[in-house]
């Protein structure tokens, strides 16, 4: 049975990250403690709220070291929302922060309005598609598998990242004219911008390829 | 363009799921654990539950409803009614919801819309308002199903609720709740185009042309709806398509 461990840092919706985990057969931990972190076999770091304040819950508990030890192992670590957003350098939300570093790249505040499609609102709150992005050639190997081009998986977020090396972003969705990350990949790290554990049967087959 | 997301609207008075007209006459429907469980299999994009007796009584009894719901049910959960501090919203969070919306504590303590869009984030606080209609063009601000006057004009209250730090606002029209007539599409409009955060139109969804008219007319960033959906008199599958045929985009659901 696949084990995996769930970041418990006080930020966000764990109990549907972890009851979704066991929707497809997984054994989960939800956990702060960072041994159990560090020798994870899959490490989720879940998380909604304010890039700040999820740094700080991180540093109060010890746990970056921790993350970035086992990031270092090349086992699988899947950051959801606020989690894929700390996986980068760094955060504009109030003031400017610094992230993991796991991946080059800032996180933004998604624009208010473009010349094509006026103003908009933010956050960004629905169902939106996945697409392939340019430099991505195919998604074998990678948390979408078996998703296919243009399913629906559900946002929330007023903040994107902006990956430095392009070939990160292996998938993109289209709000108001904006361009998001919408999952991210280097190596044994994936992200995701959207909530696989609130996308039905879509985000269920993400997890479960995980 | 963007998508339109369709909310399930499920009203609670625990144990069962229940249906009013304008908020009252209270009619028992069945187990909400299974409507939801038949929403979230026809493809609704959000669930809604509303304890609609809760604020009546001091207290929310859809803790273990909420539980057993996120067991199963992996679309986003909001939950509604008798909460009063950030700790009964955390008690819900942790139970499975993903926002909570806030109405009559709001409306007594509005410092309290800033203090959990703080702890948890704005995507989790959800501005719900019920508006009746005073003349034209303007609305008040109720609480208690429509029984409790406020004093607040709808618009300058959804207008504060944004600055305070709420997320999103679901408004719904008491004048218009269960009679099936259709939104108060003025209402809606007056909302969204007064705010810059996500409104959810709530609130006499009869037939799927109610939809297309409240987010082509009254901007709305999302429909709820509940008597159509209990009483089986369109599917979700049904609105859907309509919605699409009317070029409005909505998401495709897996089989």
């Amino acid at each position: 049975m696949k084990r995996v461990v769930v970041v418990d840092y006080g930020m966000g919706n764990l109990f549907s990250v972890c009851r979704a985990l066991e929707a497809t057969g997984a054994s989960v931990l939800l956990t702060s403690n960072p041994d159990e972190i560090q020798n994870a076999e899959r490490l989720v770091l879940p998380g909604v709220g304010a890039f700040a304040e999820g740094m700080a819950e991180i540093g109060r508990r010890g746990l970056a070291d921790p993350i970035l030890a086992f990031a270092k192992t090349g086992r699988p670590l899947l950051g959801i929302c606020l989690g894929m957003q700390l996986m980068f350098e760094s955060g504009e939300e109030f003031g400017t922060h610094e992230g993991l570093g796991l991946l080059p790249g800032s996180v933004v505040m998604l624009p208010t309005s473009n010349p094509t499609f006026g103003s908009f609102k933010i956050p960004h709150i629905g169902w939106n598609k996945l697409a392939m992005t340019g430099q991505c050639k195919s998604w074998n190997n990678t948390i979408l598998k078996n998703t296919a081009p243009d399913s629906f998986v559900y946002f929330v977020h007023s903040y994107e990242c902006k990956p430095v090396i392009e070939q990160h972003c292996i998938a993109r969705t289209e709000y108001c004219g904006c361009t998001i990350a919408a999952v991210v990949r280097k190596d044994n790290i994936s992200g995701c911008q959207f909530h696989p554990e609130k996308s039905g049967k879509t985000g269920l087959g993400i997890l479960t390829d995980f | 363009m963007k998508n339109i997301r369709i909310i399930a609207r499920l009203d609670i008075k625990a144990p069962n799921l229940i249906k009013g007209i304008h908020l009252e006459g209270l009619r028992v429907i069945g187990d909400p654990l299974e409507y939801a469980t038949k929403y979230y299999n026809d493809g609704a994009d959000e669930l809604l539950y509303m304890d609609i007796v809760a604020s009546l009584y001091n207290r929310n009894q859809l803790l273990g409803l909420v539980e057993r719901t996120a067991r199963g049910i992996f679309i986003p959960i909001t939950v509604g009614g008798g909460i009063r501090n950030v700790d009964d919203a955390h008690a819900l969070l942790r139970a499975g919801a993903d926002k909570v919306a806030i109405n009559t504590a709001a409306t007594k303590r509005p410092e309290l819309i800033t203090d959990i869009a703080k702890r948890f984030g704005s995507q989790c606080m959800i501005l719900s308002i019920e508006a009746k209609r005073v003349t034209v063009g303007k609305w008040e601000v109720f609480t208690d199903n429509g029984r409790e006057h406020t004093g607040l004009d709808v618009v300058e209250w959804a207008k504060k609720g944004a600055q305070l730090g709420a997320g999103e606002i679901i408004v719904t029209s008491v004048d218009q709740e269960g009679t099936r007539h259709g939104f108060d599409v003025d209402l809606v409009r007056a909302v969204s185009e007064a705010v810059s955060i996500p409104v959810v139109a709530s609130g006499g969804m009869g037939q799927p042309e109610h939809l297309v008219g409240v987010v082509k007319n009254g901007k709305a960033d999302a429909v709820a709806m509940a008597d159509v959906l209990h009483y089986n008199r369109f599917s979700l599958p049904a609105i859907r398509q309509y919605a699409r045929s009317q070029d409005l985009m909505v998401r495709d659901v897996p089989l």
